[in-house]
């Protein structure tokens, strides 16, 4: 079976491993470089647990052909903390039981943080539409809308 | 040209292998897609890794072409050229395309907005496609490799045979400010998968509709003009009483399918409803 080499930054890090070539980007992190937190759900672009970022934009990896993301930069939920200092995103959500089971929780937070690096201060109506492609089925979404709108207060806080 | 090549589970447990080759240009990869028969374009991904994904059998070969001309946009004069490789996120940054903007919104999530491409749902299944419903409206023109051009509607017709040829751009008209109009009606709120789609040309003169072009999306197998609808809207006014004889004309010569969504009879039920409330420019 022939394998491709591709190389990309994961969450600030050089990788540079070997791919079944075709692969998925969600198989390659999983898998390949071990970053877990990305989550393999529905496999046809329909749930967004697999939500990551490349190059600060939204991603679905499950949809991603793994080479397209050569040399650029792959950001998951796994760059959100700084050991044990939480991302204000992971904080307003533990504070506001925005995660039940948790299964969508990574990708909601990469959503939340497109929505939050591109528009600081956003309104629910923002919000509601930066998550319209990640399903939760625990929640019925209320408590993460008010994290991601909370963690927008905090970080404008933070950065003020 | 690079390839490589992949094991895909198969739901009986045997593998297949998938090979993907990444071509410079659109020819290139408009040569590779006709040799061997085995072959699927991939634009932006949305539907061809997720039949990877889930092992599809119908073919063996992945054709992808990195050609910057495929994400170009660009104005020709009434007419505005759209590279089949543009993505719904760029359709909606685009100030040529404002006039899109809200169409490309009502697809997917923004994830999916990032790679879904404009040529990509030109072949989506249904009930997706909403965005080529819209394009339909607006006299869309699509340019083969090889610069042959048809009306959409012919490739749509040509699709349900089965022919998939490679699309490099879509020329559609720019409606005059208002005279475009698009709702897409979900069970989902705030959005997801179509019950209908419903997109409106409708230019005026004198206060009156002339050459209107309506399109329905996920009211066939592909998206389809209404041509009842158009014809009973022209010359008429755009009120109740002017609208009254389209409304009639809603389903005429549709048989809408079935899915988990909604049934054939539903759609056909609802149909008038959501045309008079785009019509009339009333709130969903």
């Amino acid at each position: 079976m022939s394998k491709t080499p591709l190389q990309f930054r994961l969450n600030g890090a050089e990788k540079a491993v070997f791919v079944e070539a075709g692969s998925n980007l969600l198989d390659v992190l999983r898998r390949g470089v071990g970053d877990m937190t990305p989550k393999y759900g529905c496999g046809q672009g329909a749930c967004g647990t697999c939500t990551v970022l490349v190059e600060g934009r939204p991603r679905l990896a499950c949809l991603t052909l793994a080479e397209t993301v050569s040399g650029q930069h792959v950001e998951t939920a796994a760059s959100l903390s700084d050991g044990p200092d939480l991302d204000p995103l992971q904080d307003c959500f533990m504070e506001h039981f925005a995660a039940q089971c948790g299964y969508c929780t990574p990708g909601m937070l990469m959503a939340a943080k497109a929505l939050l690096d591109r528009h600081p201060a956003p309104s629910r109506e923002q919000v509601v539409e930066a998550i319209s492609g990640n399903i939760c089925r625990c929640t019925g979404y209320e408590p993460i809308i008010t994290a991601i709108l909370d963690a927008a207060t905090r970080r404008g806080r933070r950065a003020g | 040209m690079r390839s490589g090549c992949i094991w895909v589970s198969r739901h009986d447990g045997a593998v297949m292998a998938v090979t993907v080759e990444t071509y410079a240009t659109a020819e290139e990869a408009g040569r590779a897609l006709r040799t061997g028969g085995d072959a699927r374009y991939l634009g932006g991904g949305t539907i061809v890794m997720r039949a990877i994904n889930y092992g599809d059998q119908s073919f063996r070969r992945v054709v992808r072409a990195t050609d910057p001309a495929l994400r170009q946009v660009r104005a020709q004069g009434a007419r505005v050229e759209i590279g089949s490789g543009v993505t719904m996120a760029e359709v909606i940054d685009s100030r040529e395309l404002a006039f899109l903007a809200p169409v490309a919104r009502w697809i997917g999530g923004p994830a999916v907005r990032e790679v879904a491409t404009v040529g990509g749902n030109l072949f989506a299944e249904h009930p997706y496609g909403d965005f080529a419903a819209a394009l339909l409206a607006l006299d869309a023109v699509v340019t083969e490799v090889g610069g042959a051009t048809r009306p959409l509607e012919a490739l749509l017709s040509a699709r349900t045979r089965g022919t998939q040829p490679l699309i490099t751009a879509v020329s559609v008209m720019r409606p005059e400010a208002g005279a475009f109009r698009f709702a897409k009606v979900s069970r989902v709120k705030p959005k997801g998968v179509s019950v209908m789609s419903i997109a409106a040309w409708l230019p005026q003169q004198g206060g009156r509709i002339s050459g209107a072009r309506i399109a329905y999306g996920a009211m066939a197998a592909t998206p389809i003009r209404t041509m009842g609808v158009e014809r009973a809207l022209e010359g008429k006014t755009l009120d109740a009483a002017g609208i009254a004889p389209a409304l009639s004309a809603a389903t005429d010569g549709l048989q809408p399918p079935s899915d988990a969504l909604a049934s054939g009879w539903y759609r056909r039920e609802v149909a008038p409803v959501h045309l008079r409330r785009l019509l009339l420019g009333e709130a969903a």
